[in-house]
């Protein structure tokens, strides 16, 4: 692999607090320093004039559905997704199929994580036996078999005493609790927000109080505990509120924010189109305003993509039987970009840093860093190239995205994972 | 003023002058329903499908009967019957309808937003019969026009809807036909039932009958399904009728003149007290009349018919 000389790109790096324009060179998979005269002549050069050189981004929860659902997704077209996305390193949800609550399936995902993936793929264990919620997985040997977290994510734990045991558990093996904060006693057939647009529409509504009620749980047994809960799509205003709270009073929990709970609310769904269809629902204006706020003063840690493919025809029914979920991962940066930069006025560099180091540290992963020995994890993009996006054509298995067709502005132009150019231009080149 | 509109989704998305010429063409209707040869030639040669995916007999037997009445082919699914119980998709099972050449497509779905859904896939125009929570466009249009019948405008005219108001799709339709006609509309019941989120429909919300019933010239009961959804949301039947069935008590509340309405089906004893529900104020089986001649202006309407060219000719 020959050396890379990433040349006049504006480099951005939150870690060390660099954003200014320059070079960055790679060798032997690491980050390092400038080569001489000499290396510089034989290194491939990249030419990063117009573009942004952050870390390569980093997402911590995204369903690749294999095993056993490789037809919305695998994990060499989830990892493939992620590369186009600008993405180096991605966290699984174990919501396979089986669900991976012990360590042989673990050992199954890593097998083909080897095999097919062109990004690291991190896979998560689950918190609880076939995530059915009542009984402990195998945490200590899934932490063995090597997941970075566990959760039952897609589920939520519906007994507090499960719940407080899962993290006083886990916390021996410091391994972060993702939870789905979802009270399901309150969202019985819920397919939206419960509030006017439901009431209008007549579809059942999902109250944001489901989701405060288990926020403010978690947030009890962090702190009983002393054990990190990260909480997974916060959607509410409300559990905004909570949070900022917790975190004053130094309770170990993080929290993440996705694109499309940023950037949409409830009024999109007057169509009834099944691409707006997600679990949590997409809320109000208020609640939206609040998470950007959330990411804005550090309630909210990251970001997130809850990236969940689903093919076509599972998609294409009536509103109140089509699963929840859409693509995340190619999309992401952009539409970040556009709400949280364009609109929000974030510094870019803060985005960056929602985007990888933040993340990185929530599930402690080896990424999120342009310093020199680090590996060699980068994004490349061109912040203001406006591209039309079409999800057929994209690199994932599925098209469930609400951007389809949508112009969007900000382009990953090249992704590199340790060195090794495995995204450029539009095509996966690993 | 011309009619352009191909399908039936919702009364919401109607203008105010397309709600008045459905009324127009179905008063014209209602006219030939009433003499010796009630059939008129309107929709000759044309197939109606009637795609029931949901149990109901009155609105049923009344697209039925407006289609035969207006020379169209009838031909009525029910969810036992159809391939939905073998797993076929909605789409795939309209688009067969479509490739067997149906005119137009009449449908009775669980799921809210399934007629607009069909609407997108097929050519052919989709009436719905009633969507989920959503809306029952035909029955709102019919209850409106019954009301009409007997008060004239109802511009000013203080219309009270009592019942189980959040998982009816009846409701939903009633108040924009009724917002859009200028009516003054309280939605009343159990406070689960009628949550305030109905005020940004341009209705009051109230849970004081006596208040609300004072001087109503409407009062429109609905049914209340506590074997289904509205489990949950008040403790019992009985506690309901204590608290807001209609009795002879309430009912001298109204204004004197006042009509009494459902859209059945009726619990006797539960949201109305049968000697009202066969009183002489109760128009209760007027609607279902008026039911047949709304439906025969919406089929041809929807089929490119004008409101014009109704012609009483056998």
């Amino acid at each position: 692999m020959p050396a890379l000389w990433i040349q006049a790109a504006r480099v951005i790096d939150p870690a060390s607090r660099r954003d200014a324009a320059g070079d960055l060179f790679i060798d032997q998979g690491r980050f390092v320093a400038p080569l001489s005269a000499a290396a510089r002549k034989r290194a491939r050069r990249i030419d990063g004039r117009g573009l942004v050189a952050c870390p390569g981004l980093v997402d911590v929860h995204v369903h690749f559905r294999e095993p056993g659902q490789t037809h919305k997704e695998t994990i060499a077209t989830g990892s493939r997704a992620a590369a186009a996305g600008g993405f180096t390193s991605v966290v699984c949800m174990p919501n396979t199929s089986p669900v991976a609550d012990n360590s042989g399936t673990i050992q199954l995902m890593k097998d083909v994580i080897s095999r097919d993936a062109v990004v690291r793929v991190y896979p998560t264990g689950c918190i609880t036996v076939g995530m059915k919620g009542q009984s402990l997985a195998p945490i200590g040997s899934l932490k063995r078999a090597g997941v970075v977290a566990i959760t039952d994510d897609g589920e939520c734990v519906q007994s507090n005493d499960l719940m407080r045991r899962a993290v006083e558990y886990a916390r021996m093996f410091s391994l972060p609790v993702m939870d789905h904060c979802q009270d399901y006693s309150m969202t019985q057939g819920a397919v939206m927000n419960e509030g006017v647009v439901s009431t209008r529409l007549g579809l059942r509504g999902w109250p944001h109080a489901a989701e405060d009620i288990i926020v403010a749980r978690n947030i009890i047994l962090a702190e009983q505990t002393g054990a990190h809960i990260h909480l997974q799509h916060i959607s509410s205003r409300y559990s905004v509120d909570h949070i900022r709270r917790a975190k004053i009073r130094g309770v170990r929990v993080t929290a993440e924010a996705t694109p499309h709970h940023l950037a949409l609310t409830e009024e999109a769904l007057a169509g009834y189109d099944t691409h707006f269809k997600m679990n949590p629902p997409l809320r109000t204006e208020a609640d939206r305003q609040a998470l950007i706020a959330g990411l804005r003063d550090g309630t909210l840690d990251i970001i997130a993509t809850d990236h969940a493919p689903h093919t076509d025809y599972e998609k294409d029914k009536e509103f109140d039987y089509a699963p929840n979920g859409i693509l995340g991962l190619e999309t992401a940066l952009p539409v970040c970009l556009d709400v949280l930069v364009r609109q929000a006025r974030f510094k870019l560099s803060r985005v960056i840093d929602l985007m990888t180091r933040r993340p990185a540290g929530i599930v402690d992963l080896p990424a999120g860093t342009l310093a020199e020995g680090a590996a060699a994890d980068l994004c490349l993009f061109d912040p203001e190239e406006t591209w039309r996006y079409d999800a057929k054509s994209g690199q994932s298995k599925s098209s469930n995205s609400p951007w389809s067709g949508r112009e969007l502005r900000g382009r990953v132009r090249t992704t590199i994972v340790g060195g090794k150019v495995v995204y450029a231009d539009g095509r996966i080149t690993a | 003023m011309s009619w352009q509109r191909r399908h039936l989704l919702t009364v919401e998305e109607l203008t105010l002058g397309e709600l008045e010429q459905i009324h127009a063409t179905a008063a014209a209707f209602k006219r030939t329903l009433s003499r010796n040869m009630r059939k008129v030639p309107a929709l000759r040669g044309k197939t109606i499908v009637n795609l029931f995916l949901e149990p109901s007999t009155r609105t049923r037997m009344a697209f039925e009967m407006a289609a035969k009445r207006l020379s169209a082919d009838v031909i009525s699914l029910d969810g036992a019957s159809s391939s939905a119980t073998k797993g076929e998709t909605l789409r795939d099972t309209a688009e067969n309808i479509q490739a067997l050449q149906a005119d137009m497509i009449v449908i009775r779905h669980a799921a809210a937003g399934s007629p607009l859904y069909l609407s997108r896939l097929l050519n052919i125009p989709v009436i719905n019969a009633g969507d989920g929570a959503h809306e029952h466009p035909t029955q709102g249009l019919l209850d409106t026009f019954t009301m009409k019948e007997h008060l004239g405008s109802l511009k000013g005219r203080k219309v009270v809807i009592l019942g189980d108001i959040l998982f009816s799709r009846v409701a939903r339709s009633n108040i924009h036909a009724l917002t859009k006609l200028g009516a003054d509309v309280t939605l009343v019941g159990p406070s689960t039932l009628v949550p305030a989120w109905f005020t940004h429909l341009g209705v009051k919300v109230c849970h004081d009958l006596r208040g609300a019933l004072a001087d109503a010239e409407v009062v429109m009961l609905l049914r209340i399904q506590h074997e289904r959804q509205a489990a949950g949301h008040f403790p019992s039947l009985g506690e309901y009728t204590g608290m807001f069935g209609l009795n002879k008590t309430r009912a001298s509340w109204l204004n004197p003149k006042a009509i009494i309405m459902h859209p059945g089906p009726i619990n006797r004893g539960v949201e109305i007290d049968s000697e009202l529900a066969d009183g002489e104020r109760s128009v209760i089986l007027e609607q279902v009349t008026n039911g047949i001649a709304v439906r025969m202006a919406v089929l041809y309407l929807c089929a490119g018919g004008q409101p014009e060219q109704v012609s009483p000719v056998a």
